[in-house]
């Protein structure tokens, strides 16, 4: 096959990088190169060792895609809840779960964020609100919604942030769920990681309509298309839903247009894709913008920067000792953590 | 004979039909032009086209009931699940819609139609996506139930089933689609209910079927050496269940063991278990044992893999207690 093009994403909202023009302060493009740094290294670091089969499993990086999560960590509150699909590495990270114990989970041991049981697509972290790493594709629509309920429920202003592919928007639980929230006027943003492709399949070979943002027309959902290669467009789209959410006004829609540079997972020949059209997207990288804005404004000195590349490169090195150091769990750990009811009876026959 | 992969024997027993009647046709998540996540449908694009092998959006639910409703107006769906977890999303459409349709409507509409996709455990992939399937379908009056342990009684079987009036339910495995064995050079279908006897023994009958049955072949060489000797069935279709067979062999060894890959509790290594003591009492010179996964959600880690699934070990201890030996 040939492979099409994916739809453009905007050009970014940020013309000038000069800091009469720029809408954020230093502090948050500090904020988002060094945690997009620490998520893409941590993740390069991932595929590597996977490649050299440390650990198995399936294994679905973030690369290009990190705009995404910092715009969405920077544009919400702590006491804010996350949930997203197997493509879960960054959410976390960008949440400030330590990469140790992700690490840790990637390599199945013990001290891992899911204690080694849910390996690459079920990280948790329930100290930092991250509630899933969801490996059956579209699970975590309606049960975002449902976070999104027990807030408004508990009558708190907090919001359910609720990710999903381009692929994922195909289930038909979408629906249901989107007319649901927008009944009872959940607080809850459902976040497109648009890149464009399900695996093999792009977005223009599934549906009728390219413009995703529509999905939500019938249910009349407040919607937008964002360039997800810009942390500021993502930061300020994630804003407004929020603070509709919070004034009680139910969901948003957001298409955010972004793309992986790798695979789909670590066995994916790619043929459904031409490498000019991962380049293009390469030449928008958000942590090289990022490090341009902090360089022309003079936000860091280079000593500064590379002081913020070797933290960044000695937390990854320090996760994959501290993984590697990590025991295993043990048989027993399998009987545990699945009733909350004490001294269950399994059948145990051997 | 010749030697072809698992996967090229579905592929062969799927093109062989389509090219015998223009109402089979082939749809699933990546089945054409990404050639099938596990490339099973390798080619089937190229040869049958995009009106016969057909790309669906990930979408279970609704593909699966499309096709369910082109099997009740004339056509005969294969349907593939990328692995059979994500069917759940669709087990309304096949349990409550392909297995009751010829009941509900008095015997005027049917269901020729055939779900297949990977199933059982394929390495570190977790709780979602570990899960085996024989059981919960199995359940369902209205349903034929396969699962395959080798590359020949793959081709034959999947030949039956496309075959076959009533919606079939075909449970292959990640695991297995690179496994090498022999088949028949020609055409040839196995017909559908009919366990096998994959290894011929006289002491201790050991009941399996799927990918686990490996672990049957070892432990049965391992016994062999202390001077054991095992009789290996594999039931190949688990609903209807080769009963006959079973009792058949039991009556000749008077001792039972069933390997199932899948949890323990309303499993069919407990139907067997139900049947054997039923049918085969007089029979019967010790209980009959099993070794099934641990009785919890699949996990990550390996070493809880190890401890979940069914070993060599665990089953010569089984076939052991059955001798009253240790
Ligand atoms: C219900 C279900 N069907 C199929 C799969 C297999 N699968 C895993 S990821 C994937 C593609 C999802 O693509 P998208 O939603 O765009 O997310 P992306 O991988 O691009 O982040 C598929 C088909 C699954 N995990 N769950
Ligand atoms: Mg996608």
């Amino acid at each position: 096959m040939t492979a099409k093009s994916a739809p453009k994403p905007r050009k970014t909202t940020v013309k000038s990088t000069s800091k009469s023009t720029l809408k954020f302060p230093k502090e948050t493009y500090v904020k988002w190169y060094k945690d997009m740094l620490l998520m893409r290294k941590f993740e390069e670091k991932a595929g590597q060792l996977y490649i050299q089969q440390k650990f198995g499993g399936f294994c679905h990086l973030y690369i290009g895609q990190e705009a995404v999560v910092a715009g969405t960590v920077s544009g919400s509150r702590p006491t804010d809840f996350h949930m997203t699909a197997y493509r879960d590495h960054a959410h976390p990270i960008g949440l400030g779960t330590d990469p140790r114990v992700l690490m840790a989970e990637l390599y199945g041991r013990s001290t891992g964020c899911s204690k080694g049981k849910g390996g690459s697509m079920h990280f948790f972290d329930k100290s930092r609100n991250f509630m899933g790493g969801h490996g059956i594709v579209g699970a975590q629509i309606a049960m975002g919604a449902g976070v999104g309920f027990a807030e408004k429920y508990k009558g708190t202003d907090n919001v359910a942030f609720v990710s999903m592919g381009d692929g994922a928007v195909r289930q038909g639980a979408l629906h249901e769920t989107f007319n649901m929230a927008m009944v009872w006027k959940l607080p809850v943003v459902f976040i497109i990681e648009n890149n464009n492709y399900a695996m093999g399949t792009s977005v223009e070979r599934t549906t009728n309509v390219q413009d995703l943002s529509k999905i939500g027309a019938s249910y009349e959902m407040p919607a937008q298309s964002v360039n997800g290669m810009s942390p500021e467009a993502v930061h300020e789209a994630i804003e407004m839903a929020a603070t509709r959410a919070r004034k009680g006004e139910g969901p948003t829609l957001l298409d955010i247009r972004t793309y992986r540079y790798k695979g789909h997972s670590m066995s994916d020949p790619q043929k459904y894709r031409t490498k000019e059209e991962v380049a293009e997207y390469q030449a928008q990288d958000p942590i090289e913008h990022c490090l341009n804005v902090i360089k022309e404004n003079k936000f860091l000195s280079e000593k500064e920067i590379k002081e913020i590349q070797d933290w960044v490169n000695q937390e990854v090195a320090e996760s994959v000792e501290f993984a590697e150091n990590s025991p295993y769990p043990e048989a027993h750990e399998l009987y545990e953590d699945v009733y909350k009811t004490e001294g269950y009876p399994f059948i145990v026959e051997y | 004979m010749k030697t072809v992969q698992f996967r090229e024997a579905l592929r062969e027993a799927m093109s062989e039909e389509m090219r015998r009647d223009e109402n089979v046709f082939l749809l699933g998540e990546e089945v054409a032009e990404y050639n099938g996540a596990y490339k099973v449908s390798q080619g089937m694009l190229d040869e049958f086209g995009a009106k016969r092998v057909i790309d669906t959006p990930i979408a279970e639910l609704g593909f699966t009931g499309i096709a369910v409703g082109a099997s009740m107006n004339g056509l005969r769906p294969i349907v593939e699940f990328m692995t059979w977890n994500f069917a759940i999303l669709a087990a309304d459409q096949i349990i409550n819609s392909a297995a009751k349709m010829l009941q509900m409507s008095g015997g005027q509409y049917h269901c020729p139609i055939v779900f297949r996709g990977g199933n059982g455990t394929a390495g570190q992939l977790a709780a979602t996506h570990s899960q085996s399937f024989e059981a919960f379908y199995a359940h369902v009056p209205g349903l034929k139930v396969i699962t395959p342990s080798n590359p020949a009684d793959a081709k034959g079987l999947l030949k039956a089933a496309i075959r076959d009036e009533d919606p079939v339910v075909f449970l292959e495995s990640e695991k297995m689609y690179g496994d090498k064995g022999e088949i028949p050079e020609g055409e040839y279908i196995i017909p559908i209910g009919v366990a096998d006897i994959k290894r011929k023994g006289k002491d201790v009958t050991i009941i399996t079927f799927g990918k686990i049955i490996k672990v049957a072949h070892e432990a049965a060489a391992v016994l062999e050496k202390e001077g054991i000797s095992c009789e290996i069935i594999d039931l190949r279709t688990i609903r209807p269940i080769d009963y006959p067979a079973v009792v058949e062999s039991i009556k000749k060894t008077n001792r039972c063991v069933v390997l199932e890959e899948s949890w323990p509790l309303a499993s069919i290594s407990s139907e067997i278990a139900y049947h054997v003591q039923r049918y085969a009492f007089d029979y019967l010179d010790a209980p009959v044992m099993r070794v099934t996964q641990t009785d919890t959600p699949f996990a990550f880690s390996p070493t809880l893999i190890d401890e979940a699934l069914p070993n060599v070990e665990r089953l010569v201890k089984a076939v052991k207690a059955t001798l009253y030996r240790n």
